[in-house]
């Protein structure tokens, strides 16, 4: 559903990427790792079309996406969950996620408030705050919440569980396995090596922005050393 | 918590009771004022607070594209002046008994004079905005500001509808029989033109398309990111502003009976951006006060001292220093309403 290839990109003169290949099937979990500064964010962005890609190609559902404008790249279909949440601080709860909500493809049984806060029973005991009074888990969970709204074919998780406690780490790795039993398409950047081995269908190493290894999990014992080095653990 | 209390209301209810209760009767006592102030001698005060309604229209239509959607308009007065234009002209063409380019018949009537004031200036405002809102930031307050300017100039240039000197009104709009020469009764429209406008822009603001605006406001990339075009949203919320700034400029028009260049010059937009930074940008109701403060300031220091605006300047900077939120924001603190995003 989604293959990049060959993906270039740079921030001014810097560049970033020097040749980046992923690819994610339908219903697959997709990882992305790598040390910080290696280029996963850069990716993800370049993806989103949020930086332009300089080489490479990004196809989404059978069509090139590179060169489109970043909204309707989302609007084709591929819902971002950004580093560091991003929710919009003034707004509540309720209209954090209402405010983008979309069902471009007519689903079957599109997200809804009901099923988001079946899914994050927290949100709705907090339906009307602000989201900047949430906690930080709350907001990630809000932000999650807010991409899921928007009904997307391929779900992309930058960092989800970052800088979060134990517990609320343990209650997204929940959701996300929840997703993914429901079909839903995820490219995940993380490094939770433990949890992402059980999850995920096809990992990603990228080192110094390019893609340097690639396999399942079980290629992931197999070549214990080389990943340990990659990834820094 | 129960299902019912999840669905439409944002808030606990006793919250949205409290404010209501609040508003109606805020609107009960103004709408008493008129004709509670001649008995205490205060007669020439009612002229004084229909200015007040009038320009807390202008200020509020600003505060949806200011304060809600982050975009700084600098020509805010293009619209407000559009809006007494067309009122003063179509009155013009209706007196001389000449259709308005050969075709349009003139008008005196406020039915249909208002609208069409209102349907121009959200014309002028599709035009001028579709324009300017392909920059952003400073390039964007710049550009909003010349676009007035050059009204301002188009207006002036017009002989035909006294250019310079401007237009006057034999009589205010006929409207219904009631007498708009009459202060309680201009009075009372402006006052039913402004909760009016005011409903519809808490609508507006509530809904799926005003918190977008908040969106675009906070962070146009993360609206983008989730598949928003920001574009079409900030256009409706420009259109909707400009008519909302015709719809006062009419209303003046028809209080002062005279219309001038100077309805559309850049320090009147820069006085609708006071009003709202003084209320409390992107509140509801913070325009409101900004503008009745704003006007009745500017009476009072003006009967005191011929040089009141070198001690207006000193209180903005005041306000702009220890009041974030403006007077809006000072009093929500105290009563536990108003605030940024109403």
């Amino acid at each position: 559903m989604l293959e990049v290839q060959g993906l270039e990109a740079a921030y001014g003169r810097s560049q970033v990427l020097f040749g980046v290949d992923l690819a994610v099937g339908e219903g697959q979990v997709v990882t992305l790792l790598g040390r910080n500064g290696m280029g996963k964010t850069t990716t993800v962005r370049a993806i989103m079309g949020l930086n332009r890609p300089r080489a490479g190609t990004v196809r989404f559902r059978g069509g090139t996406v590179s060169g489109l404008a970043p909204e309707r790249i989302a609007r084709r279909g591929i819902g971002l969950v950004p580093e560091g949440r991003q929710v919009f601080p003034t707004l509540t709860v309720r209209e954090n996620l209402v405010a983008t909500a979309a069902d471009r493809e007519r689903r079957a049984r599109p997200w809804t408030l009901e099923r988001v806060f079946a899914l994050f029973p927290r949100l709705e005991e907090r339906h009307w705050q602000r989201a900047a009074t949430l906690s930080g888990g709350e907001q990630q969970m809000l932000a999650i919440g807010r991409a899921l709204m928007t009904n997307p074919t391929l779900l992309v998780l930058d960092e989800a569980t970052e800088g979060l406690a134990p517990v609320i780490r343990a209650e997204i790795w929940q959701v996300i396995e929840a997703l993914k039993a429901e079909g839903q398409s995820i490219l995940l950047i993380d490094k939770n090596l433990g949890v992402l081995r059980r999850l995920a269908d096809r990992h990603y190493i990228l080192e110094k922005g390019r893609t340097v290894w690639s396999g399942s999990g079980g290629d992931l014992d197999r070549d214990a050393d080389t990943v340990r080095r990659l990834i820094g653990l | 918590m129960a299902r019912a209390a999840v669905e439409p209301g944002l808030r606990p209810l006793a919250w949205e009771m409290r404010g209501r209760v609040a508003l109606a009767l805020a609107f009960v006592l103004l709408a008493a004022l008129p004709f509670v102030l001649p008995l205490l001698g205060a007669q020439a005060v009612v002229g004084l607070a229909t200015r007040m309604l009038i320009y807390a229209i202008a200020a509020a239509s600003l505060n949806l594209i200011l304060g809600y959607a982050g975009l700084v308009s600098f020509g805010h007065a293009a619209y407000y002046g559009v809006g007494a234009y067309v009122v003063g002209i179509l009155y013009a063409h209706w007196a001389s008994d000449e259709p308005l380019l050969g075709l349009v018949p003139g008008t005196d009537q406020f039915l249909l004079a208002v609208p069409a004031a209102v349907i121009v200036s959200g014309l002028a405002a599709l035009v001028l905005g579709a324009l300017s809102l392909r920059t952003s930031g400073v390039q964007f307050i710049m550009i909003t500001l010349a676009f007035a300017q050059m009204l301002f100039f188009l207006f002036v240039s017009l002989d035909h509808y006294g250019g310079d000197d401007g237009l006057i009104m034999r009589r205010p709009n006929a409207l219904l029989g009631l007498n708009l020469r009459d202060d309680a009764t201009m009075y009372l429209v402006a006052l039913g033109a402004l909760a009016l406008y005011l409903l519809l822009l808490s609508r507006i603001v509530r809904s799926r398309f005003g918190r977008v605006l908040s969106g675009i406001r906070q962070d146009e990339r993360r609206v983008i990111a989730l598949g928003i075009e920001p574009y079409p949203y900030k256009l409706a919320a420009f259109v909707i502003a400009g008519m909302g700034a015709g719809l006062a400029g009419a209303l003046m028009a028809n209080m002062t009976r005279f219309v001038s260049p100077d309805m559309l010059h850049w320090t009147k937009s820069g006085e609708f951006m006071i009003m709202v930074i003084l209320g409390g940008v992107g509140s509801l109701f913070g325009p409101v006060l900004g503008a009745a403060c704003l006007i009745g300031l500017e009476y009072v220091l003006a009967g005191l001292t011929e040089d009141w605006q070198f001690y207006l300047g000193p209180l903005l900077v005041l306000v702009v220093l220890f009041a974030r939120g403006g007077l809006s924001g000072l009093l929500g603190r105290r009563a536990g309403v108003g605030g940024s995003d109403g």
